[in-house]
Order: C-alpha cells, then sequence, then structure tokens
C-alpha cells in the first residue's frame, strides 16, 4: 500500500432507508488513500446507494451511522461542500441540462471550486488550454463541449465526459458508479487509460460495478462485495474473478 | 429532500426587499396636484406648449376614457385604482429645458450613475470595447437629455423626447401619432392618450441603417407619480433601427401606476427591433407596493417585407400587464416576439403577443420562456390570427415554462384563429420544474443552489438571450441572476 496515513474514506455502520424501506443495513467500509476499491455485487445491492449517499443526493434517509472522510462527518455537509472537499461522484446516468453549453457548465464548476479554496478565477485562456489537455487523452471532440451538457450524447461520450469532469476537478475521492455500463470495448479502454492516469499516492477510487471486464482494464488493490445493503466479503483482485466464474449467488444467500 | 428544500424555502423567503435599485433621488420636481379632470389635461399640455391639435386629441381621449372599464380578463388581482390619487404630471424643477448635459442636475446624473446608464458621452466614448449606444432618459414624466443627438442628426434619424418632436416635427408626430394604437384603443392606453407627459421619438429616413443603438431609460421617482410615457418609432421605407428600454423605479410602500403606449410604425422593407429589459420595483415579499406596469405596445408593418422584432426581459413589477403586438398588414411582413419573464414574490405577470396577420405571406415567429418562483403567478397569453386575405400566413409558437418551488404558477393561454385555409400555425408548449437531478448534478460539481439555479434558468432562456443586442444580453444575464437570487438565497 503506498500511504499508511489514516482512512481516507471511513463508513461506520451506516443505515440508509428510502421510504422506509431499509437499502444499506450496518454496512462499514474503508477506503485508504491511494487505493482502488472496487464494490462488486448484484441488482439492487444498494450499491448505487452508497455512491449518492456518499455524495449526499437529497433522496434518502440517513438512520444511523457515519460517514468520514479525511476525518470530516460528511453527512454533516451539504452536497456542494462534500464536491468542494473533493468527493467526486462520476453518474452512471449523467444529467441533461438543456440550452448551458458544456463548455460553459465545465467552468462553472472548476471556479466554484477553486472559489472555495480561496483562488481565483481560471482565465479563459487557461482554462481552454486544460479543457484541451485533457479532452485530447480521453478523446473529447472539442465540438462536443460546445453542445449543450449531455443533451443528445450518446452513452459513450456521457462516461466520457464524467471522466474529464474528473480530471479538471482532480479531486480526491472519485466514485465512479456503474462507469462502464453501456461502453463498448473501445470506450471502455479510453476511460479506463483516463481513470488510470489519475491514480495517485493522495487520491482514492471507488470503483462500483456489475462485470469483472472493468477491472481488467482498471486493475483494483481491494475487491468488497456487496450484497443486501452490507458489505459480505473483501478481497484481493482475485475475487472479482471468483465472482466472474460463480457468480453473486453465493454471497446474496449468505447474506439474506 | 435537504437541497431542493432549502432551495424552496429560499424562494419563500425571497428577498425583494434586496431590490437593488430602490433608491430615491432627493431632487426638486415640479409636480401637478393630484388629480384627472380637463383641467389637469390642459395643465400637462400648457407646460409642454403643445399645439392646439394635441391639446383636441389629449381631451377627446380623456372623454373617452370616462366611459370605458378597465379590463379584467387578465390572470391579475389587485384593488381598485383611484386615479384621482395620483400626480399626472411630474418634471425635475431644471427649467427651461436643458440644451445640454451639463444644464441637467448634478443630482438627476448622479441617480443615473448608479443606475449604470451610460448617459454622459465622455464615459461612452473612454469605453474602448463598448458598443455607442445613444440615451434618451425619461426621468418621471419628462425625457431629460438625448445623447449622440448631432451624429444621429448628420444622417437624418431623429431622436429626441417626444415633446421636442412635436415642437420640431409636429407634421412627423401628426402624420403617425395613434395610428398603430389608436386613442380609444383600450383603457390603459386611452388614459395614457389624455395624460402622456412625454417619451421618445425616432424617425429613420428612407434606406438608412440607423449607425447605433437608440436608448431609453425611464425612472420613476415621485411619490405617488403615475408614469405615462409615450413612444413613437417610425422606420421609413428601407431602414433599419434598433432601439432599448430600460425600466427602473424606488421602493415605495404604495403601488405606482406605469400605463405606456409605444408605437412602431414599419414601411417599405424597413426592420424595426425594439428590446426591453423591464426591472421596476416588484413590492416587498408580501406583496405591498411596486409598480402596476399596464402598457400598451404594438407594432405596424405596414409596408411590404417590413419586420418588427420585439425581444423583452421582464422581471420587475408588482402586475404586469402588457402584450407587445405586430399587426402583419404589408404583404410578405414578419413579426417576431422573444421574451423572457421572471416571476417571484408575489409578482404577478399576464404577458404576452399579438401576431394579426393580414397581408399575404406575413409570417410570425414567437418565443416566450416564463420562469415562476416564489409565490408569483406567469401567465403567457398570446393570440395569433390569420385573416381571410392572408393567404399562406405562417406562425410558429413556442412557450416554455419553468416552475421553481411549488407555490408559484404558470399559464398558458393561446388565442388562435385562422381564416383562411392556406394559413399554417404551429404550437408548442411545455412546462417543467427546475429538476432535483438537474440541481443535485450540479451541486455535485461544487456550486452553489444560487448558482446552478441561475445555470440552469440561463440555460432555459438562451434562446431569448441571444436575440438581444449583446450589451443588453450582459445586463439581462446579470438581472436574472438579481431577481433569482431572491429565490434561491
Amino acid at each position: 500500500m503506498m500511504k499508511t496515513a489514516g482512512p481516507m474514506l471511513e463508513i461506520k455502520k451506516l443505515n440508509v432507508s428510502i421510504h422506509g424501506a431499509p437499502i444499506l443495513e450496518e454496512l462499514n467500509l474503508t477506503v485508504r488513500a491511494g487505493e482502488v476499491a472496487a464494490i462488486m455485487g448484484p441488482n439492487g445491492s444498494g450499491k448505487s446507494t452508497l455512491a449518492y449517499v456518499i455524495a449526499g443526493k437529497p433522496d434518502y434517509d440517513i438512520v444511523s451511522g457515519e460517514i468520514r472522510f479525511d476525518g470530516e462527518n460528511l453527512l454533516e455537509l451539504e452536497p456542494s461542500e462534500r464536491a468542494q472537499m473533493g468527493a467526486f461522484l462520476a453518474f452512471q446516468y449523467p444529467v441533461e441540462i438543456p440550452g448551458v453549453a458544456t463548455m460553459t457548465f465545465l467552468k462553472a464548476a472548476l471556479n466554484a471550486q477553486r472559489r472555495s479554496r480561496g483562488e481565483a478565477d481560471l482565465t479563459t485562456p487557461d482554462f481552454m488550454r486544460r479543457v484541451r489537455e485533457a479532452s485530447q487523452t480521453l478523446k473529447i471532440d472539442q465540438e462536443m463541449l460546445r453542445r449543450p451538457l449531455n443533451v443528445g450524447f450518446s452513452g459513450g461520450e456521457k462516461k466520457r465526459l464524467e471522466i474529464l469532469q474528473m480530471e479538471l476537478l482532480r479531486p480526491r475521492l472519485c466514485v465512479l458508479d456503474e462507469t462502464d455500463s453501456g461502453l463498448d470495448i473501445d470506450a471502455l479502454k479510453v476511460v479506463s487509460d483516463g481513470v488510470n492516469a489519475l491514480r495517485d499516492p493522495d487520491r482514492a477510487f471507488l470503483v462500483i460495478t456489475h462485470y469483472q471486464r472493468l477491472l481488467e482494464h482498471i486493475r483494483p488493490d481491494v475487491v468488497h462485495v456487496m450484497a443486501k445493503g452490507r458489505i459480505v466479503a473483501s478481497g484481493g483482485p482475485e475475487l472479482a474473478l471468483e465472482l466472474e466464474r460463480n457468480g453473486y449467488r453465493h454471497y446474496a444467500e449468505a447474506a439474506a | 429532500m435537504a437541497a431542493v428544500q432549502e432551495t424552496v424555502d429560499r424562494v419563500r423567503s425571497i428577498d425583494v426587499e434586496a431590490y437593488k435599485y430602490g433608491f430615491v433621488s432627493p431632487i426638486e420636481s415640479d409636480v401637478a396636484p393630484k388629480g384627472l379632470n380637463e383641467d389637469i389635461i390642459r395643465f400637462i399640455s400648457a407646460r409642454k406648449e403643445e399645439p392646439e391639435w394635441l391639446l383636441a386629441w389629449r381631451l377627446d381621449a380623456f372623454r373617452r376614457w370616462l366611459t370605458m372599464d378597465a379590463p379584467k380578463w387578465a390572470r391579475v388581482e389587485y384593488p381598485p385604482i383611484d386615479f384621482q390619487d395620483i400626480h399626472y404630471f411630474s418634471a425635475p424643477k431644471t427649467t427651461p429645458g436643458p440644451k445640454s448635459l451639463d444644464d441637467v442636475d448634478p443630482e438627476l446624473l448622479r441617480t443615473y450613475a448608479k443606475l449604470g446608464i451610460p448617459l454622459v458621452e465622455q464615459e461612452i466614448l473612454a469605453g474602448v470595447e463598448r458598443p455607442r449606444v445613444a440615451v434618451d432618459a425619461v426621468f418621471d414624466s419628462v425625457s431629460v437629455a438625448t445623447t449622440f443627438k448631432a451624429e444621429l442628426a448628420k444622417v437624418g434619424v431623429i431622436f429626441c423626447s417626444f415633446s421636442e418632436a412635436v415642437r420640431n416635427h409636429p407634421d412627423l408626430v401628426r402624420r403617425y401619432l395613434g395610428t398603430v394604437v389608436p386613442a380609444t384603443d383600450n383603457f390603459y392606453a386611452t388614459l395614457n392618450s389624455a395624460v402622456f407627459s412625454d417619451g421618445s421619438f425616432v424617425y429613420v429616413p428612407p434606406g438608412v441603417r440607423c449607425p447605433m443603438e437608440l436608448s431609453t431609460y425611464f425612472r420613476i421617482n415621485e411619490k405617488n407619480t403615475g408614469q405615462f410615457e409615450r413612444t413613437l418609432i417610425v422606420a421609413d421605407k428601407g431602414s433599419y433601427v434598433s432601439y432599448l428600454e430600460g425600466c427602473t423605479a424606488p421602493k415605495r410602500d404604495e403601488n405606482q401606476l406605469h400605463a405606456a403606449v409605444v408605437e412602431l410604425v414599419a414601411l417599405e422593407d424597413a426592420e424595426i427591433k425594439y428590446s426591453t429589459v423591464q426591472n421596476w420595483y416588484p413590492g416587498d415579499a408580501e406583496g405591498r407596493g411596486g409598480i402596476y406596469n399596464f402598457v400598451t405596445k404594438r407594432g405596424d408593418c405596414r409596408g411590404a417585407r417590413s419586420k418588427i422584432s420585439w425581444t423583452q426581459v421582464e422581471t420587475g413589477s408588482a402586475i404586469t400587464w402588457k402584450y407587445p403586438s405586430c399587426i402583419l398588414r404589408g404583404e410578405a411582413s414578419r413579426g417576431e416576439f422573444y421574451s423572457i419573464a421572471i416571476s417571484n414574490g408575489r409578482q404577478q405577470v399576464d404577458s404576452g403577443t399579438k401576431m394579426i396577420h393580414l397581408g399575404r405571406n406575413t409570417r410570425s415567429r414567437i418565443i416566450s420562456k416564463g420562469i415562476a418562483a416564489g409565490k408569483s403567478q406567469n401567465t403567457y397569453r398570446g393570440q395569433v390570427s390569420a385573416h381571410r386575405l392572408a393567404t399562406g400566413a405562417r406562425n410558429f409558437t413556442n412557450c416554455d415554462s419553468l416552475l421553481i418551488g411549488h407555490q408559484c404558477g404558470a399559464h398558458t393561454v393561446p388565442y388562435i384563429e385562422a381564416k383562411n385555409a392556406s394559413a399554417v400555425i404551429e404550437h408548442e408548449a411545455t412546462t417543467s420544474k427546475v429538476s432535483e437531478e438537474q440541481l443535485f448534478y450540479c451541486l455535485q460539481r461544487g456550486l452553489s443552489a444560487e448558482e446552478a439555479t441561475a445555470l440552469i434558468v440561463n440555460g432555459f432562456v438562451r434562446d431569448v438571450l441571444q436575440q438581444l443586442p449583446m450589451e443588453f444580453a450582459v445586463e439581462a444575464q446579470k438581472l436574472i441572476a438579481i431577481s433569482l437570487e431572491g429565490s434561491v438565497g
């Protein structure tokens, strides 16, 4: 492991429900700086809920438990404050905002985060240069950035744009919610390369996926298996291969 | 629900008190006694040294007005207006009329400076990249100064106060006044015809492309004063003019009436682009005070292939009752209406347009974006009619409404009438809310709820913002952010 500092993300006994129905139950999870942790699990196991709850999506009831990011209680912070602290969620379904040019949105987000750190807004040429550099690695066409945010984008374009934002905002905790879904093999490669380029001893990734496929490109340090709203097994990358062979049934039954 | 709930709470605690233009200028003014009768009208006309025919025109209008009732069909509510409790004339005391900016009360110039109006020519000229704009400023009832007059005169463009036009160009005024909005048109237009105080006059001679944007700023300053300005713009054959209008008023506890009339005449192949950024005081959070904006604006595409385009950004006023319209009389003439109407607090907006297709192959286009927040009510009311001889008439209407919070209302009331089989009229309408998903996505990227809402709203109105002259688009964008400030913090 790269660094032996305290955990970057620490979730303890987290219970979350929606409309009274429990989704996460007594969930415990620790992610260290520099670590790439994969979360695998069947549909409905609560993976996306976990991602949303870390980011602060307002639809959930946090019944009990805690989420600490760099020791701070995330649950007391607004979603924008969590983002400004460096928590980033690459959405499974990125949202469309008609009429707002993607470039405008990127600039607004980047400058909002800079201001929260007391830094000056980027000048337009500086901003353009950063976007150009980042979009080259991700094979993003400049023309796409002039279109309204995510409106009419293909699945692959949307996901690449999520990674572009990650690249520009340079968050410390990156939560990737099924970033591989809807990607063909070439796009998967581009996106994975983008993620790998950001691997850093000071940055952690929580990679949520159904399939081993993504983990062939983004090699995890740790694999957690999630079922029925909790982590039921943890291990090295070999755990993902085992899941690929035997499926989740065994774990789902164990959690029941 | 935290973020969205917060947005909603902030909408509720709407801070219309923060109205940025709500200062009162301590200027001595010369006010007519309250009340309305023939003597007051004679007083106004005498003060303006008007010719006999204009006084007669005013008195005719007044007598007609006495027989009329205020319109009741709009979706707005307000207590009956006591027309005897209003001052119908208020002029800053700087008589005789200013010859140049040097003669204008410095306090008045400071007021305009506060408003950010580029009144002083030097300032405008000093700004290297700033496009040049000729400004006529109307303070309460009197037009104060018109910049760039000399330069405009070189190409034959007349841009002056209405009173001045009556004195110096009586034939032009007489030929066109009341030909688009007749003195008998409707309750408020008729009232205006009787008591109108000042306004702007523009005449662009044949074939002339007006070399700069023309602009008027209106400001109501005096207490209990109605503002009844009258604007007349005539674009002669083959000419072009772009005209901008901006409005503000100080904060008052009582409502103030603003009943203006704007008439546009476009002759053959002429084009008029009329843009408004309306930011009258909207009243406080409980709906006290604010301007009643009851305005009649109409353009007549009198000549073949003429074009009139209305663009408006409406953020102020307690009540807005306003339908900038086009009469498409000339063959193949075109009318356009682009509107952004934002209401917050307890504002009531009933606004839209009329496109009256009379000539053959006339075309019109309506793009309306209504945004309702707080406890406001926002109605789009539009009429499109194609008359019997208007063969090949074509209209496209798109009106979208955006709701912020759940205590506001958006309504769309289209009237569509086709009297010939070849007319094609399209109407599209949508109503949406700023979605929680959109907000959360923005928040997750580090934007505040306020920044996120402004961004989403700016995206929503983009089609219309693009229609505004560059300089105004920037101002309008700021204004949108300011008027939504109350709604999200």
